[in-house]
């Protein structure tokens, strides 16, 4: 099966840190597909559903956001996860 | 005589932090220790350890789903995550695999992770800290074997200490709070006097077991264990003219006179808008103080100027026209804020507090200055600046405000310049009080008191010392004149106006103005209307 990948921009004001973080780790959970974060292209990547890796990442603001996934629902999850980035983690879980 | 062989009454000795009467079962909370237990096979050390980490769990959503403040939730919400999240536990388990206990292999697993949110360069994440902290304690807690700690409504409660967020989440109908250490002037007392809930700190905790009968004598600082049928139906009788007494205080209007005649200012102290939902603004003067301090602790991340703005219109809004101090954000001392005081300062209250912090972390304070300047829109607003030494630093926080100001005005937003104070709480300041431009003073007596004193209000052995003074008394009376001859308004928000036996000797010093906490303005109105004057 192949892997999928998405970017997205973060504007949230202080960065992923805990209420986007638990946002995102919950939203991740609800798809079967194995999901990572990265803060590159290349990676070093980090289990998206891993709140204390995903934390780990402090990502700062204005960050771009690197997901792949891989699995039978990979494109629902990355259209998801960008989604709820891009809306400033206003929605989601 | 060792009195826990004997059932018959003991009183166990404090000092008051908030005054009224409880009486319950005591209700004792055992601080987290990672102590190795007894051994037991690796097996059964995984299986505590899962157990701790499920019962934690439990705990965590069943105190989510009371909890209906946005804030407390956030905090719950994620240290929920990071339980359900087997990578914070599976080094806990590995090494438990080796033969570590539980309990410390736990604090192996979790403590490398607290470590690198210390050492975040970002306050919001450093901020995180005490949230895994936390986390950490309430399953050690489960590992002890202790449940949690879901406190029994008109329980006293014995603790060594306790944190703000654990005061917050209890239910203290009737109930009040009894402990080793913190201090009359800590955030926990300051939240139990707003909150009318009896408390005494000091309190050697050693013999005092769960269970058993008490009456906890807030106003003299006392705990009685095993009280004999008089002494219970003494405090039964006190506990129903305290409960009238609270009562007519609120339904208590009019203006508050002395009994010569002369009009007093009673104003309320306040640390945010849940404490103004069951006041009616028409029976107070105004908020003498509004501490800031709590929108900054306990939380996610510091609020944002948007926050800030909205509460702070709120208030003013509240109030009606009448005056609404807002005191800027007063952290450290013994109110530390995570991501924003100084860790390590040797000697807090002589540390980097107040205005010291807010004028190094330029960042914070100019948010809360924009936000006041916006609210100041909305009403009859007055800001304070607590801490000031020199009159540098209140210039300083002129300029600053001016420059928000501007910034805002340029931004196209409304704004007005408010009144500008000083919170008159260092002695270096209220000698030389006339060399400040302040629009106003506000004594804050605690922080005098100790200052002057030179003896620190958490020092139970100093109980004697740490109180007010001809010496403190002297220099309230030379700030009270000072702003008397210039036609500003001098008032004092500590704990003394709070106090109904020192209320004479402040009208004695020409102090016209005070600002209590809620509980205390039906026995502070008392003491007004029985004053005739000073003594000839």
């Amino acid at each position: 099966m192949n892997e999928l990948k998405a970017s997205v921009l973060m504007r949230h004001e202080v960065g992923l840190h805990a209420r986007p973080s638990v946002k995102l780790t919950k939203l991740a959970k609800g798809f079967d597909s194995r999901i990572d974060l990265g803060l590159s292209p290349d990676g070093p990547w980090v289990d998206a559903k891993s709140i204390v890796k995903v934390m780990a990442t402090k990502a700062p603001k204005d960050s771009i956001i690197y997901f792949r996934a891989e699995g039978k629902d990979a494109k629902a999850a990355l259209d998801a996860l960008v989604m709820l980035v891009d809306g400033d983690f206003q929605n989601g879980p | 005589m060792d009195h826990r062989t004997q059932r018959a009454a003991h009183r166990v000795e404090g000092r008051s932090a908030a005054p009224g009467i409880a009486m319950g079962r005591l209700v004792r909370l055992v601080a987290a220790k990672p102590e190795a237990g007894q051994s037991r096979p690796v097996a059964g050390e995984h299986q505590a350890l899962a157990d701790a980490l499920e019962a934690s769990r439990l705990d965590l959503t069943a105190l989510a789903g009371r909890i209906k403040d946005e804030d407390a939730e956030a905090i719950l919400s994620f240290q929920l995550a990071l339980l359900e999240d087997e990578s914070l536990a599976t080094p806990a388990f590995a090494l438990i695999a080796d033969g570590e206990v539980a309990n410390r292999a736990w604090v192996a697993a979790i403590d490398p992770e607290i470590a690198t949110y210390d050492r975040a360069d970002d306050p919001y994440f450093r901020a995180r800290a005490s949230d895994l902290r936390d986390l950490r304690d309430r399953v050690l807690r489960r590992l002890a074997g202790e449940a949690d700690q879901a406190l029994p409504s008109g329980a006293i409660v014995v603790a060594e200490d306790m944190p703000p967020s654990v005061f917050l989440a209890t239910d203290w109908r009737d109930g009040g709070l009894i402990l080793r250490r913190g201090s009359p002037s800590s955030h926990v007392a300051i939240l139990a006097r707003s909150r009318g809930v009896p408390m005494i700190v000091g309190v050697d905790i050693d013999h005092l077991e769960s269970g058993v009968d008490a009456v906890l004598d807030g106003d003299a600082g006392t705990l009685i264990v095993d009280p004999d049928p008089m002494l219970r139906a003494d405090y039964g009788r006190r506990l129903s003219e305290q409960a009238q007494a609270r009562a007519a205080a609120f339904s208590f209007t009019g203006p508050v006179v002395t009994a010569s005649g002369e009009p007093v200012q009673l104003m309320i102290n306040v640390t945010g808008l849940a404490e103004l939902r069951d006041i009616d603004p028409s029976k107070v003067d105004g908020i003498g103080l509004m501490r800031t301090e709590f929108l900054f602790q306990e939380r996610d991340q510091l609020p944002t100027e948007e926050e800030q703005y909205r509460i702070y219109k709120q208030m003013v809004e509240w109030a009606a026209g009448k005056p609404v101090t807002i005191r800027t954000l007063d952290a450290g001392g013994d109110k530390p804020i995570a991501g924003l005081t100084m860790p390590g300062d040797l000697n807090p209250f002589l540390g980097v507090r107040g205005v010291r912090l807010s004028l190094k972390r330029l960042d914070v304070f100019r948010l809360q200055l924009r936000a006041l300047a916006r609210a100041a829109v909305a009403g009859n607003l007055k800001v304070m600046i607590p801490m000031v030494t020199l009159p540098e630093e209140l210039d300083r926080c002129r300029v600053l405000f001016q420059d928000a100001i501007d910034e805002l005005r340029g931004e196209g937003h409304q704004v007005v310049m408010p009144p500008l104070g000083m919170m008159v709480e260092v002695p270096a300041a209220a000698l030389v009080v006339e060399d400040f431009k302040a629009d106003f003073y506000s004594i804050g007596s605690n922080d005098l008191i100790q200052y002057v004193m030179a003896a620190s209000r958490d020092e139970p052995q100093l109980a004697d010392l740490a109180r007010p003074s001809r010496a403190v008394f002297n220099l309230i009376g030379h700030v009270a004149a000072h702003a008397k001859r210039n036609g500003r308004d001098a008032s004092l928000c500590g704990d003394l106006a709070g106090d109904p036996q020192q209320v004479a000797s402040l009208l004695d010093q020409g102090l016209r103005s005070f600002s209590v906490a809620p509980g205390a303005l039906g026995p502070v109105r008392a003491a007004i209307a029985r004053y005739s004057g000073k003594p000839a």
